[in-house]
């Protein structure tokens, strides 16, 4: 078994996207074991990019500011390094495809795999296009981490064939970003997964509260959140250790 | 070419939420472009409204000035609404409507495509909205108001650089948010495949009238075809017929700002690299991890770090050559253009006038070169002010 899908073993996986470099370096690495500790089951680490089509404003800033930081790929690959030994949950990328087709997808994914990133999530890289990261992916034990959107009908059976990891089923139409209501069916979504698949499924985008949590961990193994997190980054900076733990905390304790 | 690729580029890299609507769109574009119906009522259109073909003019006076090769300019400034984008804008709209769609979402740069797109949703009665970078609202108020004159929505566009590259940015988000009755018309031959492609097709009405003129005029092919290229439409539109004529040189001009060693310019295949931005595999302006560069140029419309892949394709294999012009080089065109022949052009296209001044000073007096001259300048007159130091404001 994958350590990602240990990360769903006997339990519902409460995952936590953190923006690499925000306020900085050595504070996102200081947060990443907060998250951690606060029961976070699996962590994403997004690398920033200056064009994220997929982003919300609130995790645009928030890799503007990872940016501005210098948080270059160089210096998050020794931040991740610097977690060895003190982190236990598995450990995924999420990023576009650009920093890594630019850095190079073999030196990438070897580097991943020493320094213990178990996968990574490439939301600009949909099935027709994924093997070119996939097949040296694989080669170093990367998992590819498959999006499942609201609009992938027929996709679906396609893309969950040759999904590794676990499946991350959008929740809603657009942009990451929290939402008020998420209007998807997101059960029915997860029936139609279970049909196709028998990795992990969790949901993302949108997420924010207690009460959301509950409600899609009854169908889902996880749920996944960003924005919430980040914008708690963004409003504490470098003192956002109290407010954030206490916040995955709560959001672990509302999974069903 | 397989599955929109051009050699390494191309390709459709976008969030999966999209790829339902590139698949429709693709699908949608494959049968229409094959319906007599659609295509005769595109032609007509074409005519009747946007008032094509266009005109094939020799520029005399600039010619003897020169000194050198016969200049032609093939005038897509006097198509409606001021440029070439109309072409692939008409296109791109009827195509929309015909899906059964009710809206349609574009990004601007300069204004000319997001006026285009305004004024064909205006004439078939679908909601429009542009996305417009800041910078560029500000260096084109007056393509601003014309839009909302025309009863489209203009969303100011504030991330990121505030010029084209994050108005496409915005664009796609807004595509992915609304993605049923929506239509993403895209301005330029570039994005996920099917754009390259069928604003290619939507365009090459250029080159094709380009060549029936020329032969009609002088009984044979130009020499050399200039066109000025951001994300290279009207340059594809004036290029496509003429690949297969290996006597005829192909010419892109690049917007060099202030120029390609000063780290502000837009020159793409001078200065850019292989990478993967907005939905396409092409050469871009980055910097070694990847992170786009912010790019510069005078003219909004060339103001973008990447290039159609087509573009980067036919550069790779040699039957286009692309070259730097400053915005001095540019600005100078612009006056000389008005001046001798009493044509305002494009900021865009005066990037393209400034390369065939230069080139046809080279050539015989019996060649010729033939410059699209892809808009006009009226535009541009307050951004020209201000580069020599005057304070007019629109």
């Amino acid at each position: 078994m994958s350590k990602i899908a240990e990360a769903f073993q006997g339990k519902k996986a409460f995952i936590a996207y953190l923006m690499a470099g925000d306020p900085d370096l050595a504070t996102s690495a200081e947060y990443i074991l907060a998250a951690q500790e606060a029961g976070a089951d699996l962590i994403e680490i997004g690398i920033p990019f200056s064009d994220p089509i997929a982003e919300g404003e609130v995790i645009q800033q928030a890799g503007i500011r990872a940016l501005k930081a210098g948080a270059r790929l160089d210096r998050i690959f020794e931040m991740v390094t610097s977690l060895q030994g003190k982190i236990r949950a598995p450990i995924v990328f999420m990023t576009y495809l650009n920093p890594v087709f630019v850095y190079g997808y073999d030196r990438f994914f070897k580097k991943c795999r020493d320094i213990g990133v178990c996968g990574i999530i490439i939301p600009d890289l949909p099935f027709e296009q994924q093997q070119e990261a996939a097949d040296p992916a694989a080669e170093y034990g990367i998992e590819v981490i498959a999006l499942v959107a609201p609009t992938s009908s027929e996709r679906i059976s396609r893309i969950a064939k040759d999904a590794k990891g676990f499946i991350y089923l959008v929740s809603s139409l657009g942009v990451t970003g929290v939402r008020n209501e998420i209007k998807t069916d997101i059960r029915a979504r997860v029936e139609e997964l279970r049909a196709v698949t028998s990795l992990p499924i969790a949901v993302g985008f949108g997420i924010s509260t207690p009460e959301q949590a509950a409600e899609y961990s009854q169908y889902a193994d996880g749920v996944i959140v960003g924005s919430a997190i980040v914008s708690l980054i963004g409003e504490y900076g470098g003192k956002a250790r109290g407010p954030l733990k206490e916040y995955i905390a709560n959001m672990k304790a509302a999974l069903r | 070419m397989e599955f929109g690729f051009y050699g390494s580029y191309g390709g459709q890299y976008v969030p999966e939420t999209l790829m339902s609507a590139i698949q429709e769109l693709e699908q949608a574009y494959e049968y229409f472009k094959g319906d007599p119906g659609f295509r005769r009522e595109l032609d007509l259109l074409l005519q009747n409204y946007a008032g094509r073909p266009s005109l094939l003019y020799y520029a005399e006076n600039l010619t003897k000035n020169v000194g050198g090769a016969k200049i032609y300019l093939k005038r897509e400034d006097l198509n409606h609404t001021g440029s070439h984008k109309i072409n692939n804008v008409l296109g791109q709209t009827l195509l929309a409507r015909r899906m059964g769609k009710k809206r349609i979402i574009a990004e601007t740069g300069a204004g000319q495509h997001g006026v285009a797109a305004a004024t064909a949703a205006a004439l078939m009665g679908l909601e429009c909205e542009v996305f417009m970078g800041k910078e560029d609202m500000e260096r084109q108020a007056l393509n601003v108001f014309r839009m909302e004159l025309l009863g489209a929505r203009v969303h100011q566009v504030t991330s990121g650089t505030m010029t084209l590259k994050d108005a496409v940015n915005e664009a796609m988000r807004e595509w992915s948010r609304r993605v049923d009755d929506t239509l993403y018309v895209l301005g330029s031959v570039m994005g996920p495949h099917p754009y390259p492609m069928m604003v290619r097709d939507f365009q090459r009405v250029i080159g094709t009238e380009l060549k029936k003129q020329m032969l009609e005029r002088e009984g044979r092919l130009p020499d050399a075809v200039v066109a000025c290229v951001g994300g290279g439409s009207n340059a594809m539109g004036a290029f496509y017929d003429f690949i297969t004529d290996s006597s005829v040189r192909l010419i892109g001009c690049e917007a060099a700002g202030r120029g390609i060693e000063s780290g502000q310019h837009a020159a793409t295949i001078a200065k850019g690299s292989l990478g993967v931005l907005h939905g396409m595999k092409s050469l871009f302006c980055q910097d070694e991890y990847g992170q786009i560069d912010p790019v510069y140029s005078i003219s909004a419309g060339l103001d973008y770090p990447g290039i159609g892949p087509e573009h980067a394709y036919l550069h790779d294999t040699g039957r286009a050559r692309y070259v730097p012009v400053t915005d001095e080089e540019a600005v100078q065109a612009f006056e000389y253009l008005s001046r001798q022949e009493g044509i305002i052009p494009a900021l865009e296209s005066a990037h393209g006038v400034a390369y065939a001044v230069k080139l046809a000073r080279e050539l015989e007096k019996d060649q010729i070169v033939a410059v699209c001259l892809s808009g006009r300048g009226d535009k541009d007159v307050a951004a020209i002010a201000r580069y020599k130091g005057g304070d007019l404001y629109e």
